[in-house]
């Protein structure tokens, strides 16, 4: 499928020194990337990072300050709103009428985009099925719970089977077992040839379900690149946190002198890192530490993930994320 | 046809979800007759007054029927954002503001027909001239409504679209030549009467029960048409500088 003009077939979104502010703050500046065609593209960043105001502009929403937008073959920054055919958003906050029922919300999203009754009455109940709504389909928008709403959300965006799907946040906010049914669900649709472009703060859900990964702090974009390369430096290294309820001011010295091979950091008071390209072993690590007077509470293997390299690259530290997760009545 | 279908259930949409709805049925039939009530024993007069009050009341019924409810549902969608839904639909941001009030539009015809039924029982209305009288029906509501849109998109909470409408709905009662002559009015008030919209949609519909015309019949439709097109062009230019960041 061929979705881009400009410079390459294969390119379904491609931005150009994208900037907007609003009042005194910089919400996005000079952001460029391009998005493949039927790849899932993650944009990943805290709250604040400029998310959400990158996908009001490319949707027609918003109109940047400057920069150029292409999607498929249409220039969006001469006409902001000309692509609205070939997209489907899911907005971080459901936006159905909840005066309407599921099937009903689907019918009406599938008549803004001028499909038949006929047409709009036979995919809303394709889609019921596909969500596992069937059962609910009768019943008003207001009465679902969290993640039907938002299954129900996500549905009403892929109604008229856009070729490129915005979701902004998908599964904030809902259970487990919600989240893991929509990841199925998005996995799906890129497998039948929709490109996502999909926002979260859940490094965990991007590094599951996209492609490629931009990330993107305070309005900046710090890194694009595909999953693969980002935990590539991270792959086989071998991490060990240890604890101690005492740490003598001269320890990290003694410990790079007597384990050169390793690395030490101190990460926390009390909490040291070791890290090493071989298998560490603990226990001469914790024979020493007991020799230096150094009490030992726990030795544990951590698995190194793109959280890890998230952190490094942005500096911004998980506990942001974790703690922002939880603002927004996260999941995981 | 893509457009004229989403036209059609954005409109068919708004009438059942809001216009239909009982309390909704209700004000639009209290609300005339209570007016229809009120100025007919203030009168004083007997029955040959209802043909001078009538247009009055059909004209308030219209403003504050179609304000109201537009106040409510504009700035309710806006609210939960189910209104940017229809902005990422591929549909002109006209048509799209054509659909959104012409479910309001003919909310307010109907209501201008219920003092207009209850008037039939009481009063031979033979004399009235219909085609000028539905013409200033149908344009009053559309510019009531394109009044309503407006003060919808400008603000952010229901409580502030009715305040903020009760600002330019009360004085129309009275500066418009509803129930007194603009004659009647000070002087220095007078200009202000003929810059409201309603002026000029009481005087074709005094013209069109009683034959009384203050201005030309072909003035007021072009002022009208005018004041319609002003408004829409100046809602269209605040949906995008609003609400199109």
């Amino acid at each position: 499928m061929s979705l881009m003009g400009g410079a390459d077939n294969d390119t379904a979104i491609k931005v150009e020194g994208l900037g907007k502010r609003f009042g005194d703050v910089q919400a996005v500046a000079d952001v460029e990337f391009e998005v493949l065609s039927g790849e899932v593209f993650g944009f990943l960043g805290p709250n604040g990072a400029g998310k959400t105001t990158t996908i009001n502009i490319l949707t027609g929403l918003a109109l940047p300050d400057t920069g150029t937008i292409h999607i498929g073959e249409i220039d969006c920054t001469k006409k902001p709103r000309g692509a609205q055919h070939l997209i489907g958003v899911v907005p971080d906050e459901n936006n159905l009428y909840p005066e309407l029922s599921g099937f009903d919300n689907l019918c009406f999203c599938a008549a803004l985009y001028g499909m038949s009754k006929t047409e709009r009455q036979a995919r809303a109940r394709e889609l019921l099925e596909a969500f596992d709504l069937t059962k609910a389909a009768s019943r008003k928008f207001d009465s679902y719970s969290k993640g039907m709403k938002r299954k129900l959300t996500i549905a009403a965006g892929i109604i008229h089977k856009p070729k490129i799907l915005f979701l902004d946040e998908p599964t904030t906010g809902i259970d487990v077992a919600s989240a893991r049914h929509l990841h199925k669900l998005i996995r799906e649709l890129n497998r039948n040839g929709t490109t996502i472009f999909l926002t979260t703060h859940y490094i965990q859900e991007a590094e599951q379900l996209c492609d490629r990964i931009a990330f993107i702090v305070s309005g900046n974009i710090v890194r694009v690149d595909s999953v693969e390369n980002l935990v590539q430096p991270i792959q086989g290294k071998h991490v060990i946190h240890i604890s101690c309820s005492n740490y003598p001011d001269d320890l990290q010295i003694k410990l790079n002198k007597e384990f050169p091979c390793l690395k030490f950091m101190t990460i926390q008071k009390n909490l040291i890192s070791v890290e090493a390209d071989e298998s560490i072993h603990v226990g001469s690590l914790v024979c020493f530490l007991d020799k230096q007077g150094v009490d030992v509470l726990e030795a544990r293997k951590i698995k190194l993930s793109l959280e890890d390299v998230f952190v490094n690259v942005t500096g911004i530290g998980a506990d942001t994320m974790h703690s922002e997760k939880e603002k927004k009545g996260g999941k995981q | 046809m893509r457009l004229l279908i989403a036209f059609w259930n954005i409109m068919l949409k708004d009438v059942r979800s809001y216009y239909l709805k009982p309390p909704n049925i209700s004000w639009g039939l209290i609300f005339p007759l209570a007016w229809t009530t009120m100025f007919f024993i203030r009168s004083g007069s007997g029955m040959e007054s209802v043909s001078t009050v009538l247009p009055g009341v059909v004209a308030l019924s219209i403003l504050f029927g179609t304000t109201s409810l537009l106040a409510v549902t504009v700035t309710f969608e806006k609210k939960n954002r189910s209104f940017e839904r229809l902005l990422l639909a591929p549909i002109p941001l006209e048509l799209l503001m054509l659909a959104k009030t012409s479910g309001a539009i003919l909310f307010g015809m109907a209501n201008a027909f219920v003092p207009v039924v209850i008037a039939a029982f009481l009063i031979d209305l033979s004399q009235v001239e219909w085609i000028v009288f539905v013409l200033a029906v149908f344009l009053i509501s559309v510019v009531s409504t394109f009044l309503g849109f407006f003060v919808a998109i400008e603000v952010s909470e229901v409580f502030e679209a009715q305040t903020f409408s009760n600002f330019f709905r009360f004085p129309m009662i009275f500066l418009c030549g509803l129930f007194f002559p603009i004659a009647a009015l000070p002087t220095f008030i007078q200009p202000l009467s003929y810059a409201l919209p309603l002026t000029y949609g009481a005087d074709m519909l005094h013209g069109a029960v009683h034959g009384g015309y203050i201005m030309p019949f072909f003035v007021d439709l072009i002022i009208l048409i005018g004041l319609c097109v002003v408004l829409f062009v100046a809602s269209l230019r605040s949906i995008k500088r609003k609400w199109i960041l």
